[in-house]
């Protein structure tokens, strides 16, 4: 079983063979191991639940894969509802022709995740389809996630208020610079930053602080971002640009690009909006717990009307507007 | 001088009236993303001019495009910016999505790959740009000819600044000069330029501190009608340019007249490939019209005669999403970078 075939997908021993050698192998736990259609989970009163599909390309990059990414993106949307993740669903499209090695490297990279996570992957479905590319086949995922929430957690863009503070946990940018870097053969040491973000959220919330509102920075970018933040709240939302995060790397990459960080995805940054005069002690627990050591206060909330303006570096503002189309870069 | 004293003279200038036009789509990327309309004075008016390639290429290129689109045997490839601008009819995005094969590259040395390893089809790259740029085609061609790949065509729309600019200065008080394309042709064009139109050229470089230097000396030049061409973007451009670069263009490449949108077609404002190379060439000659669609106003942005937000159609039937003309699909587009950047004043 060198290469992912049709007979993966049908539902009879081959698809078994598959899920045992491969998922089972991999994400062996209490509520999987049976297999059944259904998994039977312990629950809670409040649920936080949520979907994502990954289609990346390349499948793997520098900094992960899309295993990790589909890990990770679903741990981080349930963290950002103030709740802490507990169990994941893992459906696989595999196209016709992927090599079985890749989807077990793809595999062993969910169980990382998972694990480091504190997830478990407990019910999945595998289907085969033909390849877009025959040349390159690859596989897309999709992963739901459920969390539970005591029953005073309550964080919700609608708390945001005048006096908050605007924290990101680190670095803007590396995984749309990694990812077009692969694209584009382009040499160089940007990484992805995806990675599961429990352990700085578990800080703040053990520490009592009053988190009013997270949001993971994904496509779109910071700016698309705070400008959802803004208007759902109906706020105005300050940054200074000099205090943005983003590593030499990634700023060099974009200057050559003609792309605006503001604009460009990551999968393991969190931005939170807390009261001003917590901000510092949220921004030290933040540096102090894991994926968190670049994290910077880069603004804070006035009333106004809804919005989010920029103070640039050199002193003038603008105003920013959410991501419109892709982010194609500049040709001359 | 120190870069808050060069801000607080634009933000304080109380002198005549100026308007000062930026002609390199990077300038107007930069200048918006600086925020520096915020920091000038009323009295500095900052208008765009024709320096996006995309925003100057005429609606029959597009149409040309689609149109080869249509022939199973042909591939179509080009920059991302192109694909979202609407042609006559439809836009290369909308045949795509219609079947055509059309792909997109970030640089123009993709389509030597693809043209190499797919011999059964005929790769015309759609080779849009300034001086900046003509170079990177020179190497592409280059490259083909001793690799022996006869399956690449170029449809070009190729063109030279100095002539355009001559087109829009009626009512400009000063230039920032294209910095990038000066790199390329070094100052001379410019120092010309600005003896000619009685009128400050000042070529800057990209950062925002640079940006407001090179404004801070066009306003003083301009103050003092000093018709004079200034380089303040000496670590990389020098008075004779890039003669390496110039020489492999003039190898392949020749002069003649171009269609630009919203400026008709310019006398020697272009560059086609030479009668020895017509191999590579797409009948890229025949492109001689420059017709918008319905309604758009395009060329009076690109011209300077009017700015983005006093286009009636900017924000309401052309946003970013749903586009009318080209500036509001390109990067570099006047329209596309106010409604991405704008200034707090105007926010509607």
């Amino acid at each position: 079983m060198d290469r992912i075939e049709r007979s993966h997908g049908s539902g009879g021993v081959a698809t078994s063979q598959l899920i045992e050698s491969i998922f089972r192998e991999a994400f062996s736990n209490e509520f999987l191991n049976g297999l059944t259609d259904a998994a039977v989970l312990p629950g809670a009163k409040r649920l936080a639940y949520t979907t994502d599909s990954y289609v990346v390309r390349p499948i793997f990059f520098r900094g992960g894969d899309i295993g990790r990414l589909a890990v990770c993106g679903t741990v981080n949307d349930l963290l950002t509802s103030g709740a802490k993740p507990a169990y994941i669903t893992a459906g696989y499209i595999l196209e016709e022709g992927l090599a079985t090695d890749d989807l077990r490297k793809v595999a062993a990279s969910m169980a990382d995740a998972a694990f480091e996570a504190g997830v478990y992957i407990v019910t999945g479905d595998t289907k085969v389809v033909e390849p877009a590319d025959p040349k390159a086949p690859g596989l897309m995922i999709n992963t739901s996630g459920i969390g539970f929430l005591s029953d005073t957690t309550h964080v919700d863009p609608s708390r945001i208020q005048t006096g908050d503070a605007v924290i990101v946990s680190g670095s803007l940018g590396d995984h749309h610079a990694a990812i077009l870097s692969e694209r584009m053969n382009i040499q160089n040491d940007i990484c992805s930053d995806a990675a599961p973000l429990g352990d700085m959220v578990e800080k703040l919330f053990d520490s009592g602080l009053h988190i009013h509102a997270m949001r993971d920075v994904t496509r779109g970018g910071l700016a698309t971002i705070l400008y959802e933040l803004a208007h759902s709240a109906n706020v105005h939302i300050y940054i200074e640009e000099k205090d943005l995060p983003i590593s030499q790397d990634v700023a060099g990459f974009a200057g050559l690009l003609g792309l605006d960080p503001l604009y460009m995805g990551n999968e393991g940054k969190m931005v939170f909006l807390l009261p001003g005069e917590e901000a510092e002690r949220a921004v030290d627990l933040i540096r102090h717990s894991r994926y968190g050591e670049n994290a910077a206060i880069i603004g804070c909330v006035k009333a106004e009307s809804s919005g989010t303006v920029v103070h640039t570096a050199i002193g003038g503002t603008r105003v920013l507007a959410p991501l419109v189309g892709e982010g194609l870069p500049r040709i001359c | 001088m120190k870069l808050s004293d060069a801000a607080e003279y634009l933000r304080t200038y109380n002198g005549r009236e100026l308007r000062l036009m930026e002609v390199c789509g990077t300038h107007t990327a930069g200048i918006r993303q600086n925020g520096i309309p915020s920091m000038l004075s009323e009295k500095i008016h900052l208008v765009t001019g024709p320096g996006c390639p995309v925003c100057v290429t005429v609606t029959q290129y597009i149409d040309r495009l689609t149109e080869l689109s249509q022939d199973d045997r042909n591939v179509i490839v080009t920059f991302g910016d192109l694909l979202r601008v609407p042609g006559s009819s439809i836009s290369l995005e909308q045949a795509r999505s219609r079947g055509a094969d059309i792909r997109y590259v970030y640089s123009p040395m993709d389509v030597l790959r693809l043209a190499d390893e797919d011999k059964d089809h005929d790769y015309i790259f759609a080779a849009v740009g300034f001086e900046t740029t003509a170079p990177v085609y020179a190497a592409l061609l280059a490259e083909a000819e001793e690799k022996k790949i006869y399956n690449l065509r170029l449809l070009t729309s190729l063109k030279t600044m100095p002539e355009a600019i001559q087109r829009v200065s009626d009512g400009i008080d000063g230039f920032l000069a294209p910095g990038h394309v000066a790199v390329i042709t070094g100052t001379g064009d410019y120092r010309e330029l600005a003896q000619k139109l009685g009128i400050p050229f000042v070529i800057s470089g990209f950062e925002g501190e640079e940006l407001i230097a090179a404004l801070y000396a066009l306003v003083l030049l301009a103050e003092k009608g000093d018709a004079v061409c200034l380089n303040m973007y000496t670590r990389a451009v020098s008075d004779q340019g890039n003669e390496k670069a110039r020489e492999a263009v003039d190898r392949f490449f020749t002069g003649g007249d171009a269609a630009w949108r919203g400026l008709g077609v310019i006398p020697g404002s272009g560059l086609y490939l030479r009668e020895e190379y017509g191999k590579y060439d797409q009948g890229s000659r025949d492109i001689t019209q420059d017709k918008e669609p319905a309604g758009c106003r395009c060329s009076d942005v690109i011209t300077g005669r009017l700015t983005s937000l006093d286009c009636p159609l900017y924000g309401k039937t052309c946003t970013p999403e749903h586009p009318v003309g080209a500036c509001m699909v390109s990067a570099e587009g006047s329209c596309f970078n106010t409604y991405r950047n704008m200034n707090i004043s105007e926010q509607k």
